[in-house]
């Protein structure tokens, strides 16, 4: 039950000055294409994503962010005529070399979607226990330990430990999303991709989520597409600018909502176009 | 304006209202007035019988001792050997439609499954006659008996025709009914559904168990009644291929009998008027036995539903 004083955090509308401290790259993609048909989408993005670091995409809409994430963790294909080029370097190996399992690249890259969809049918429980058990997990003792690290990881813990059997719809919009945050984290991904994770909730909802981003960088690195300047600004570390399928700009994201090099990235974040 | 604007409103309203409410009441009347109509024509034997007539066994015009319970028990039966072939092959089928066969096949598949719900019953039954009579007789049943005559309904019978061979037609009657709606109902699941399990690193097949089904399950359920329904009332085919034999046995292999299928063959030929009211009887049980078929799916439809919808 949340409790109506429950502090949210303050918009850090200035980020911090100063360059993030980076320890190698999480993720690092090179000269990433992708198609939908003969529709040419994401354009030769050359990108790395910083350990432990939130990264995040802005740009407007239709500019290609949702599609560009769903490479990342091999998304992209499962929309029928889709196709990738490029490599996505993950600790190193490329997630698209020849033999390499999709299905295992998205067990350790997890990804939050625009919609929060928690299973409909499932209890907040099984909800966030589905990935374990299709890992195989069924102890119940390892199922219960985990569900419950990955309510607290998503923020979600308090509201809902009184009623893990309930449906996981029953749930309100913003605990809908942190349950499926809480859902992706429950199998101990190395990184949490996000689609847009703010955009179907309101105000009180959003700022609990960014909070719980700006937080999860701790353990997990963090790739989040917005088309939210502020949420970009108030969460990331390094900012990409994307634009009609091409990364235009990318940076430390106080230098990038401060001092952008390109104008056109300049235009976007002062409200000129987009 | 704005006053007269809605005056008509509620006026198309009212009338609207009216007109649904009279249509729904209609539709109550008519059910009441079948069933009224049903018990004062069978009027002989439920006073002759009592409520006897449910348990009793004996089916014989001669002696004018009638019982229901060989037509229930057989009626009960097929339907469910049906329902046990027909749910995996039907369900299957949608499923492979959906998830695995390319945009071409699935069309012709799908189009080849509707054609199947079109061919009158009568042909099923030529055809059960035919080739599956003796395939069961010959075949299915001496192998099946072999392996677990030990279990009193896979006992072996020389005959062929029975309530198994019935299921077995019935089944590929309502095989189209479960592929048909099922495979509308998955290819509603939305996209995120899919979206979800695969990026929590599901295969296609776990995708679709964890996933899919669940989400569509009331849709599968309802699918699997309608199927249901169809068979507890099909009488053509299954007069042809069951034995028509008013005896209940252990084996599921022996000859039977379904409420319908008595009805068809005796009614026109009754030879007493307690005879023709212990058939309308029959008619009207059937008639009770389908209502509270339906009655249990809408329960049931309406409990996997409310957990389905919650809030979004
Ligand atoms: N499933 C799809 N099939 C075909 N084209 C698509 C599909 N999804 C997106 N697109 C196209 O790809 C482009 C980029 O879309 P998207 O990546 O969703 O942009 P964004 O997330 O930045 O709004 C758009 O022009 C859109 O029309
Ligand atoms: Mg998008």
């Amino acid at each position: 039950m949340s409790t109506p004083s429950e502090p949210v955090m303050p918009p850090r509308i200035t980020p911090p000055a100063e360059e993030p401290r980076v320890e190698g790259a999480a993720l690092a993609v090179e000269k990433l294409n992708a198609w939908f048909g003969s529709n040419h989408v994401v354009k030769d993005i050359s990108i790395s994503f910083p350990k432990h670091h939130v990264t995040a995409l802005i740009g407007p809409s239709g500019c290609g962010k949702s599609t560009f994430i769903r490479c990342l963790n091999r998304m992209h294909e499962v929309v029928p005529g889709a196709r990738v080029s490029g490599s996505v370097l993950l600790e190193g190996d490329n997630i698209y070399a020849e033999g390499v399992d999709p299905v295992r690249i998205r067990r350790r890259i997890g990804m939050v979607f625009q919609k929060p969809n928690p299973f409909p049918t499932m209890s907040i429980y099984d909800n966030v226990a589905a990935g374990l058990r299709l890992n195989g997990t069924n102890r119940v003792s390892v199922l219960d330990a985990a569900v419950e690290e990955g309510l607290h990881l998503a923020a979600l813990w308090d509201e809902v430990k009184d009623k893990l059997r309930a449906p996981g719809t029953s749930l309100s919009g913003g605990q809908q999303q942190r349950l499926c945050i809480a859902r992706a984290l429950a199998v101990k991904p190395e990184i949490l991709l996000m689609d847009e994770p703010c955009s179907a909730l309101d105000p009180i909802a959003t700022g609990k989520i960014e909070e719980l981003i700006y937080q999860l960088r701790e353990r997990y690195t963090v790739g989040i597409v917005t088309h939210n300047m502020q949420q970009a600004a108030r969460v990331s570390s390094f900012t990409g600018f994307l634009l009609m399928g091409e990364l235009v700009e990318f940076g430390a994201t106080g230098k990038i909502f401060t001092n952008p090099k390109d104008s056109r990235t300049e235009a976007y974040i002062t409200g000129r176009f987009g | 304006m704005r006053s007269s604007r809605s005056r008509s409103g509620n006026w198309g309203d009212r009338l609207f209202g009216g007109a649904s409410l009279g249509f729904a009441l209609l539709i109550l009347v008519l059910v009441a007035v079948l069933v009224g109509e049903l018990a004062w024509n069978s009027r002989l034997a439920l006073r002759a019988f009592g409520p006897a007539f449910l348990w009793s066994q004996n089916w014989d015009p001669v002696q004018e001792l009638f019982g229901a319970l060989p037509f229930i028990y057989g009626t009960l039966a097929t339907s469910v050997v049906a329902l046990l072939i027909s749910i995996p092959l039907g369900l299957g089928t949608a499923i492979f439609l959906v998830e695995l066969a390319p945009p071409r096949v699935s069309e012709t598949i799908s189009f080849l499954v509707e054609l199947l719900a079109a061919i009158p019953s009568v042909i099923y039954g030529l055809v059960g006659l035919f080739v599956v009579v003796p395939w069961v007789r010959t075949a299915f049943c001496p192998s099946v008996s072999a392996a677990l005559g030990w279990i009193p309904i896979f006992q072996a019978s020389p005959y062929g025709v029975g309530i198994f061979t019935a299921g077995i037609i019935l089944a590929v009657m309502i095989v189209p009914f479960i592929t048909t709606v099922s495979r509308e109902v998955l290819l509603m699941v939305p996209r995120s559904q899919r979206e979800a399990a695969l990026a929590l690193g599901a295969t296609h097949w776990e995708m679709v168990s964890t996933a899919i089904l669940p989400y569509a399950r009331s849709g599968i359920a309802g699918s699997i009644f309608l199927a249901l329904a169809r068979a507890l009332g099909e009488t053509m085919a299954v007069t042809m291929v069951i034995g028509n034999r008013p005896e209940i046995r252990a084996s599921l292999f022996e000859p039977g009998y379904t409420m319908a299928a008595v009805l068809a063959n005796e009614f026109s030929e009754a030879t007493s008027d307690l005879h023709l009211h212990a058939l309308i009887e029959i008619g009207l049980v059937l008639f009770v036995i389908t209502i509270i078929v339906n009655g249990l799916a809408r329960l049931l439809l309406l409990k996997l539903g409310r957990t389905t919808e919650g809030r979004s």
